[in-house]
């Protein structure tokens, strides 16, 4: 089992919608928090330590290039 | 006829008998506003038999671009209304878009990676050449009765009909429509005279459209820029339009100043930064051709019908610019609409069949709008998360392929599937594929008796049209069936070419046809007069099909004709 990046979401934009919408009327601080416990959450859904270091590794690769804003 | 001339032309007002009247003429349908929307519903209705009035308060056609992306659904219809070859001709085709992050590619996509479709995704032309086209469309067809510098200034629905008070450059006169379409516009006055309201979310952004016209040859796509380092911290998108002018769409903000932002001189240099960080188009000479600052609302009408009123259009609902669902939408609502109202008018189909183009439309509505709200949050987020997700999609877009699909830069229109529509009869029999009971009819290439190549949707005929997997029995038991003046046309179609080739029944060439329908032999795709399929069967007896027709005209069920 390896992480997966190819398109695997159901319904994108319903997705992204909903996540937008999860952030509705919260302060940052509340929004890093809720960020954090779904991170949490997902994590406990896969499971496997090897995907979950994969994703991490896959999102620190562009910490450094990401936009500043 | 030069393009210039194109922007300039005017068309003559000309006094008619209906202003001299002693009492007000009645009408069977009197459409207000020669936009698209207009004009496609007005030629509809006279292709179908019915005397259309078409009003306009002007006397020219759109100025400027404005909508410049016609959608393949828009293009077929325009080809059933005969000016589809025109304005394919004259517009510029295209299937690809490319959204960069700055100065990097971030992601590619294709509207049409199937082939075997007549029409392309898109193709860019200005409204004005195709009102144009639409216009002499129009004057071909003498049913269509075109009134310049009619304004309508007051509408009184009543009953059974609906008075309209006029004002012409030779005064005002009263005109009474049975039926009334207001296809004129965002700010439609008819609305506004009922008292009725088009409401939703108003968007805290300007954005400045600016066409500049420049010889040059970049590939005719979509480009999309988010935070450009040539415009930073805003999005861009970029345009071929035929004649060498290229639509050039700059985010602003909110804080804009419209009439600063308006002027040349302010113009250019955005354009030249545009241009210098291009390679390719760093020295284009370029002159401005048309500029301007708007805004814009996700919004509708509650309802698209009211008693002998109908609206369509932007008069009934808008949405961004970006997907290009403005004046397509409003296309797929005449197209809904000519055949449901020329079947009242002729009366060959109950009332009711009306109340389904508002409650078909109003779902049409609902989804445009959900898309071009999305496509607007995604490009100018409205919170500290919603700007901090796009940007984490756009990072990990460059990298991680299911990232891509989150991008959202506009999900471009494509015909909306009519799903719950009450004219469909729900499926018995399961199936695959994406022509489903409400789904817009696709195309696909075929093969006729005599070895030539041929369009799927080039088949069809005025009426109800099955497109039936041959079997000898089906097709023969399905020819000559009619529900109420409505006659089936039934396609025959083979998986290849049949040992005793029959004149009627076309090859399947490319396998598309089975495919896209999931077609088998003897199974039944039943379409209704707009090319929604309204039924399907993986067998079907004739009288089935003539249910189903019934069904789709509103009329009561087992009333043999």
């Amino acid at each position: 089992m390896s992480l997966i990046t190819d398109p695997n979401l159901d319904s994108p934009d319903d997705f992204y919608e909903a996540l937008i919408a999860a952030h509705d009327g919260l302060a940052e601080p509340e929004s890093h928090a809720l960020n954090a416990r779904l991170v949490l959450l997902l994590a406990n859904h896969i499971g496997s330590l090897e995907v979950l270091r994969e994703a991490l590794a896959a999102a620190r690769l562009d910490a450094q290039s990401a936009p500043a804003s | 006829m030069p393009d210039a001339d194109f922007q300039s032309r005017t068309f003559a007002y000309a006094r008619h008998a209906d202003q001299d009247a002693a009492t007000p003429a009645r009408r069977p349908v009197v459409v207000v506003g020669a936009g698209p929307v207009g004009l496609a519903l007005a030629i509809d209705l006279a292709q179908r038999g019915v005397p259309v009035v078409l009003l306009d308060d002007d006397d020219r056609l759109s100025t400027g671009s404005r909508a410049i992306c016609f959608a393949k659904r828009t293009l077929e219809i325009f080809d059933r209304l005969g000016c589809g070859d025109r304005t394919v001709a004259k517009g510029v085709s295209w299937n690809v878009g490319k959204v960069f992050l700055r100065d990097e590619l971030v992601y590619r996509f294709d509207l049409l990676p199937d082939p075997g479709h007549e029409r392309p995704a898109f193709v860019n032309l200005q409204q004005y050449y195709v009102e144009s086209h639409l216009v002499e469309r129009a004057r071909q067809l003498p049913l269509v009765d075109l009134r310049w510098k009619n304004e309508v200034v007051a509408t009184q629905p009543r009953d059974d009909h609906v008075v309209l008070t006029i004002a012409t450059p030779d005064g005002e006169h009263r005109l009474e429509a049975e039926w009334l379409v207001a296809c004129d516009g965002s700010r439609s006055a008819v609305r506004r005279q009922m008292g009725l309201e088009s409401k939703g979310r108003s968007f805290r952004d300007r954005f400045l459209i600016a066409d500049v016209r420049m010889a040059h040859d970049a590939p005719a796509e979509r480009w999309f820029w988010f935070d450009p380092a040539f415009h930073p911290n805003q999005s861009v998108l970029l345009h071929r339009q035929p004649d060498g002018v290229w639509r050039i769409d700059f985010q602003l903000g909110w804080d804009a100043d419209p009439e600063h932002e308006k002027k040349p001189e302010n113009i250019l240099p955005r354009v030249k930064a545009l241009l210098a960080h291009s390679s390719a188009l760093r020295d284009a000479e370029f002159t401005l051709e048309w500029a301007s600052v708007y805004t814009f609302s996700c919004q509708r009408m509650a309802r698209f019908r009211h008693g002998r009123v109908l609206f369509a259009g932007d008069a009934a609902h808008g949405v961004s610019p970006f997907g290009a669902r403005g004046a397509n939408s409003g296309v797929q609502d005449a197209d809904n609409l000519a055949w449901k109202l020329a079947a009242v008018v002729q009366g060959r189909a109950p009332d009711a069949l009306l109340d389904t183009y508002a409650r078909e439309r109003e779902a049409a509505a609902d989804e445009n709008i959900r898309h071009s709200t999305r496509a607007t949050d995604f490009i100018t987020p409205k919170s500290a998360a919603s700007r901090l997700f796009r940007d984490a999609v756009l990072t990990l877009a460059r990298t991680q392929p299911f990232a891509r699909t989150l991008v959202n830069s506009g999900r471009l229109s494509t015909a909306t599937t009519l799903r719950d529509s009450p004219l469909s009869t729900p499926d018995a029999d399961s199936f695959d594929g994406a022509m489903q009971p409400g789904a817009a009819a696709a195309d696909a290439r075929v093969t006729r008796a005599d070895g030539r190549d041929d369009w799927l949707l080039r088949q069809l005929r005025d009426g109800f049209n099955a497109i039936v997997g041959a079997d000898g029995a089906t097709e023969q038991a399905l020819r000559g069936l009619a529900v109420d003046g409505f006659a089936l046309n039934v396609i025959a179609i083979a998986a290849a070419p049949p040992d005793a080739p029959s004149p009627d029944t076309l090859v399947d060439r490319d396998g598309a046809v089975a495919r896209r329908y999931d077609l088998r032999r003897g199974g039944v795709v039943l379409l209704r007069p707009d090319a929604h399929v309204c039924a399907r069967w993986r067998a079907a007896t004739r009288s089935q099909v003539a249910v189903a027709m019934r069904h789709a005209l509103a009329l009561p069920e087992g009333v043999a004709r």
